[in-house]
């Protein structure tokens, strides 16, 4: 979804940058190859895990495509980006890039050609990360195997194609600086900060951005968007009504899921597949640094929260709730919410907490951060597409109602989930949100 | 009702059919005899079932009706043998009605299973039709005064050479009733043959894309009740109480039935029932206890109480070893997990039952319901009806069980039970957990000297031969127990099937450990002990090969001395393109054999494996196979079997594995347990038949399951460099081993 | 009482809104395409085609269906007249045991009304959400290719028994 003021915000910053041309980076012009250099393979290790932290492969990888050789699509304000291919490859990838080339499109933002990368890439955090761990990221990228594949023209809106507006933007907006510990914290606090700041960009995508598309200092981790997800407010700004502490979130990055607060969808998935991966202390550090910036709450788990919310479930489903199965079936079609009977129909033959046989069963809707978030994005997204893990891997599956459901009846039930399940205002959005949603779909 | 029940299929039956056999008669018919037999064997199942009339019968109009007590369980056995009695009857394969395993119509065959429907029923019906062909040309030749030489079958008719025939119809009229079949029959030469042999198109695929009636869960007789089971949410559970009032006056309910811990409902239309049981479900309150192995699997398995079986045990005392590998192979718990959960129909009325099922083995199954509901075997009845794959002993038998039990309790109304996708998953009887710990040495020339395997696993058949292996009747108020399992004995083995490497080894020892008791609920799962010990063996191999430099495909030839099984190896190889094969970076191939209870069917099985490297997930990219079966009566039927069994033994061998806690089984759905979906399947399959006109049946259906296993295993072995035994070989072992 | 479009005839069903479809059509219409699979929309043994998408008829209650399109596998052919992609799977014998093949043939009907000359890969990506436990892949992708093709494959040539 193109956003036009914000495609007019970076017209003011093209003519500034028009100014800055004169400080453009230059190319480099170091010639060495990956194949030619080895690489010690402790440091090859630390690179790997550095880059499940910083989800290289994630973005740097495309549907069905090779590992790191690009060509993912980013839905951004201003168009689409595509992910470049940072494999070893000498033609179409970054095999010729030195060390110092890397660095330098790590810390500034700038590539070999000396032209601006977009923020996309999110260079703005990636600058924090120390010159040790990107020559480690370094070693374990140039070790990866080599894909050629062009990268795929991006398709922004003028004057966002022009990298002479990123010059003004890296002026206004990017803080180069490696990061510093705090010495008046712990050394797990100062690891998470790292991390949280650094590899792991968690505020690319959870921090709100101002309408030239840099992020708000002033509302850290309070709730932003991603590829067409809303990327909810952490911890205690977090819709979700059982409060996040530090052991929910732990797990929920961890294992991807929390009982109490539902399952990691969307984007956040893949980055919690990449989270299962690493060493446990680096989770722990993330979490400690994230809810001391955010605040945290109770440590109890809110067993009258839980309960309520399943009895909300269960409830929901009217007459399937035996102590009404005497009576009568007397409310018909019409006085019913079409909404209720929908989800009676669709909805709840997993989404009910009442029917002990052994299921899978999804976390209450009550208790689930996309029913109680601010916007309907992600409700619908899910209603809409379903869920549907990786091939031989177990994950929750949901199926898309996308085909089943009309509009209308779409927006019904999720207005109706809503109502019944959240105690915060009603949507008012759902229709509107939900024709976006259809403008991307594929015909 | 056994005819073909496609609906073109049953018009020509009813059409034809001189007494009309009412799909649901009250009355059972009585079951058909069996005898025994002085003197020569006879050939396959006719040994049980002699008189001629028990397998072909001839109507008055010509038509000809075939029984098995065989069932088709979408492997194609009614097409093949419909063929067989077509090609020695001399008539088109349309001409013929074939009815399958009925108590009260067909011979008792056992069960389908084993791949030995072609071996033992297939072997009968072509016996018998050729003597039934030979007795309506004696019965002509005195009708027509010419000699039998100068007689053939054609058509339906026997036709003289100077042109005059008789019908079937006609030499039949006065029936065959007392005729026993005799040892030799004057099978038809196969190089004459003109149905056997080629490709059949399969007679029940019409229906099954045009919403035919195909399946027993396609049945509706007049008057049919739904129900719905609530099923114990863990074996050892007891239910406590459930508000069976409250349920029983929910809309569209007939009945609420309880039995000590046996719980459902009984109702008019099925979503009614369905409802009904959640509401059920929700009021029982169970006690449970935990039972499930925890820990380290295998070793809890291996403290378990074994009873020894030495299968193999020789010494040439002349072969050195030199270089010495020792390897143990492993896998967890795998299931069925039948595309369509069990269902069954039940009928009581009159004392006497009648129940349709698709359990393997509807004789044994009589036997276990009459005991559980305490009636004489000859007052139940059951009857063969489709349902979906069931790849061994799935809930099919619980099902009619639980139908059973809620037709008593609604007598004179047709009662279906339908089992949800939970309750399959959870209750249905697996695959045992396995261990094969394999060593051997290879000597001075790379030949192996010596081969030592010892494997632990549970019995590999729990069916109900008795009411005891009746899931329901556990748990009724006055329950059966199970019974005390006992080994298969070899040569077919259950656990110990295929632990005998085929290979010329001159020391060799193989013991089996059976472990009678059983934490988890297990039972036969296609291919029994053959997919595990044949992946232990033929990845063994390999390592073998690997220590003594030796190309994979050329050791297995160096140490085959049965030539159908190099010929099978060789064709495998070729159709691969196993010479002259160019890796692409994180490919591998991968090649494996076996010969099915080392003596059914011969398969071997090649395949191209990529690996990605990034995130350990394995891709089948294409596979080759070549299958020996003997005679080959339906050469595309056999590709079908092998095609399916190396896609379903992908999916096991990359992604399954039952999952539980201590107390209940944790997979209950596909999102809790994988399997292969399309983006897994291979770019092609190439599968070559060798066919041996002439050659005893050796079956097809489970000859793909360990070599596919094994030839992953090796491709993803030879693409990575990493060695995995313990299946199933997942992304995360994968990358675990392949490391950054 | 509901009334619903299947096939291109009306039925008056007395159910309540909140069946799922797929009993409508066994229980009530008696109506064997579409089977019960799993209840739980995750393999597709129950799709059936709604104003022209495939959709799982197991949790899709018939209240969002009034006014809609609904096709069943019914409404493509017969035994004695099938429609070029039940012929297709006749002539490939795409099926073993056959319970899934159904759905798959009205999640496929799908595609090809939407694009009559699928990529490999585009068919693979369509059929995912259905479920194939014996292994007929192979068959029923040659199937879906030979029905947008209309041209044979190289499969074994097929000695027909008539029906």
């Amino acid at each position: 979804m193109i956003d036009l003021r914000a495609v007019r915000c970076l017209s003011m910053l093209a003519l500034a940058g028009a100014a800055l041309l004169g400080c453009a980076e230059s190319p480099t012009t170091t010639a060495q190859t990956a194949a030619e250099r080895t690489f010690d393979r402790a440091q090859v290790a630390k690179g790997a895990e550095l880059s499940a932290l910083g989800d290289c492969r994630v973005c740097h990888t495309g549907d069905g495509g090779r590992a790191f050789a690009g060509g993912r699509p980013l839905p951004t304000p201003f168009g689409t980006i595509y992910s470049t291919n940072i494999t070893p490859d000498a033609e179409t990838g970054i095999g010729r890039w030195s060390r110092d080339d890397f660095r330098r499109a790590m810390h500034e933002g700038i590539d070999r050609a000396g032209r601006h990368l977009y923020p996309a890439f999110p260079y703005d955090h990636f600058t924090h990360v120390t010159d040790d761990d990107v020559d480690a990221l370094y070693a374990f990228i140039m070790t990866r195997e080599a894909v050629s594949a062009r990268t795929p023209r991006n398709r922004l809106v003028f004057p966002a194609n022009l990298r002479p507006v990123l010059a003004a933007w890296n002026w206004l907006y990017l803080d180069a600086r490696r990061f510093t510990p705090d010495p008046a914290q712990s050394a797990e606090w100062n690891r998470g900060a790292y991390l949280v700041e650094g590899l792991a960009h968690c505020g690319a995508c959870h921090t709100p951005r101002n309408i030239a598309g840099a992020e708000k200092r002033g509302q850290p981790f309070g709730g932003g968007d991603a590829e067409g997800w809303h990327a909810p407010g952490l911890l205690a700004a977090s819709p979700a009504p059982v409060e996040w502490n530090a052991d929910a979130l732990f797990r929920y990055l961890r294992n991807g899921f929390d009982a109490e607060h539902g399952l990691a969808a969307g984007p956040m998935a893949p980055v919690v597949d990449e989270l299962a991966t690493v060493p446990e202390a680096e989770v722990h550090a993330i979490v400690t640094y994230l809810t001391s910036r955010t605040g945290q709450t109770r440590n109890a788990p809110a067993n009258e929260r839980i309960a309520a919310a399943e009895q909300r479930e269960f409830d929901a489903v009217g007459r399937h709730a035996p102590d009404r199965a005497s009576e009568a079936s007397a409310s018909s079609a019409e006085t019913q919410d079409a909404g209720e009977v929908i989800f009676a129909g669709a909805c709840a033959t997993c989404h009910y907490a009442g029917a002990g046989t052994p299921r899978t069963t999804p976390v209450p809707l009550a208790l689930t951060t996309s029913v109680n978030a601010p916007t309907p994005q992600n409700a619908l997204r899910v209603v809409v597409e379903g869920l549907h893990p990786a091939s031989g891997e177990p994950g929750a599956i949901m199926p898309g109602f996308g085909s089943a459901l009309t509009h209308a009846q779409i927006v019904a039930v999720v207005e109706y989930v809503r109502a019944r399940f959240s105690d915060r205002p009603r949507w008012t959005d759902v229709n509107a949100t939900l024709h976006g949603i259809e403008r991307e779909q594929p015909k | 009702m056994n005819a073909s029940i496609s609906d073109v299929g049953r018009r020509a039956f009813l059409a034809r059919s001189g007494a009309l056999v009412v799909a649901f008669s009250l009355a059972p018919l009585q079951g058909v005899a069996q005898e025994k037999t002085g003197g020569a064997k006879l050939p396959g199942s006719l040994e049980k079932a002699p008189l001629l009339d028990a397998w072909i019968r001839v109507g008055a109009d010509g038509g000809v009706t075939v029984f098995t007590g065989k069932a088709e369980l979408g492997q194609g056995v009614r097409t093949a043998l419909t063929a067989l009695a077509a090609e020695e009857l001399g008539i088109a394969p349309a001409g013929i009605v074939l009815v399958t395993a009925d108590t009260s119509r067909t011979p008792d065959e056992g069960y389908t299973a084993g791949s030995n429907s072609m071996k033992d029923s297939g072997t009968a019906i072509r016996s018998a039709a050729a003597q039934v062909r030979e007795l309506l040309i004696e019965r002509a030749s005195a009708k027509l005064g010419v000699a039998a030489e100068r007689l053939h079958a054609k058509d339906g008719n026997v036709v003289a050479d100077d042109g005059r025939r008789v019908g079937f119809g006609d030499l039949a009229a006065q029936g065959y009733a007392e005729v026993r079949a005799k040892p030799d029959a004057k099978l038809k030469d196969p190089r004459s043959y003109s149905v056997v042999g080629k490709s059949l198109a399969r007679v029940d695929i019409p229906a099954k894309v045009t919403g035919g009636v195909a399946y027993v869960q396609d049945l509706r007789p007049p008057g049919m009740l739904h129900a719905r089971v609530v099923c114990p949410p863990s074996y050892r559970a007891r239910l406590r109480d459930a508000d069976v009032g409250a349920v029983a006056r929910m809309p569209g309910v007939v009945k609420v039935v309880r039995d000590g811990s046996v719980l459902g409902v009984v109702t008019a239309h099925e979503f009614d029932a369905i409802r009904a049981m959640r509401a059920l479900a929700a009021t029982a309150r169970w006690d449970e206890q935990p039972s499930l192995p925890h820990g380290d699997l295998f070793a809890a398995l291996q403290a378990l109480p074994a009873q020894e079986i030495v299968n193999a045990d020789r010494h040439d005392g002349a072969a050195q070893g030199m270089r010495r590998l020792e390897a143990t192979y492993t896998r967890g718990y795998q299931m069925h997990g039948s595309i369509g959960p069990s269902c069954a129909l039940a009928l009581y009325q009159d004392d006497a039952l009648t129940v349709w099922t698709h359990s393997q083995g509807v004789y044994p199954l009589r036997a276990s319901i009459a005991e559980m509901l305490h009636l004489p075997a000859e007052r139940v009845h059951c009857i063969h009806v489709e349902g979906s794959g069931c790849y061994g002993h799935n809930a099919a038998d619980d099902a009619a069980a639980y139908a059973a039990l809620f037709a008593r309790a609604v007598p004179a109304h047709p009662v279906r039970v339908q089992w949800m996708r939970e309750q399959e998953h959870t209750c249905e009887p697996y695959g045992p957990a396995m261990i094969a710990k394999l060593s051997g040495s290879v000597d001075a020339s790379g030949g192996i000297a010596e081969w030592n395997a010892e494997g632990w696993s549970n019995s590999h058949s729990t069916r109900p031969g008795g009411a005891g292996n009746l899931m329901p009747a556990w748990y009724l108020a006055t329950p059966f127990a199970q019974p005390v399992p006992k080994p298969i004995p070899m040569p077919e083995g259950g656990g110990d099937r295929n632990s005998i490497p085929i290979y010329t080894v001159p020391s060799l020892r193989v013991v089996h450990r059976f472990i009678p008791a059983m934490p988890i609920r297990v039972s036969a799962l296609r291919s029994l002990g053959a997919y595990v010990n044949v992946f232990a063996i033929e990845s063994f191999v390999d390592e073998l090969a690997h220590a003594a430099g030796s190309d994979p495909v050329a050791y297995r030839i160096r140490h085959l001395g049965d030539r159908r099984a190099r010929d099978v190896v060789n064709a495998a190889a070729t159709r691969f393109g196993w010479e002259g094969f160019t890796r692409k970076p994180g490919h591998g191939r991968g090649f494996a054999f076996a010969r099915y209870k080392n003596l059914a069917a011969y398969c071997a099985v090649a395949v191209e494996v990529s690996l990605e490297h990034e995130t350990g997930r394995a891709r089948v990219v294409r596979a080759a196979a070549a299958i020996d079966s003997g005679q080959a009566v339906d050469p595309d039927g056999l590709r079908n079997q092998i095609e399916g069994g190396i896609i379903q033994s992908m999916s096991w061998t990359l992604f399954e594995a039952v999952s539980y806690d201590a107390t209940r089984i944790t997979s209950v759905d596909w999102s809790t347990y994988p399997i292969a979906r399309f983006a897994d399947i291979p770019d092609r399959i190439d599968v070559e038949v060798i066919d041996r006109p002439g050659e005893p049946f050796l079956g097809t259906g489970e000859a793909a399951q360990g070599p596919t296993a094994a030839a992953i295993a090796n491709a993803i072995a030879d693409a990575g460099k990493v060695r995995l035994r313990d299946l199933p070989l997942t992304r995360a072992k994968i990358k675990a081993a392949i490391g950054v | 009482m509901i009334e619903l479009d299947v096939n291109g005839r009306r039925h008056a069903v007395d159910a309540e809104g909140d069946t799922p479809l797929l009993y409508v059509l066994r229980d009530h219409l008696a109506m064997n395409g579409a089977k019960f699979g799993c209840g739980l929309g995750q393999c597709g043994a129950c799709t059936v085609i709604v104003d022209g998408k495939a959709v799982f008829s197991c949790v899709t209650p018939i209240s969002v269906l009034g006014g809609r399109a609904i096709r069943t596998i019914e409404g493509l052919g017969t035994p004695d007249r099938p429609s070029p992609l039940q012929r297709a799977f006749i002539d490939e014998q795409a099926a073993q045991c056959g319970y899934c093949i159904a759905g798959m043939i009205m999640r496929a009907q799908a595609l090809l009304d939407a694009n009559p000359s699928p990529s490999d890969a585009e068919i693979r990506r369509h059929m995912a959400p259905n479920l194939c436990r014996c292994g007929t892949h192979m068959r029923i992708l040659r199937a879906i290719r030979r029905a947008a093709q209309r041209v044979p494959t190289a499969a074994t040539p097929l000695r027909s028994t008539p029906t």
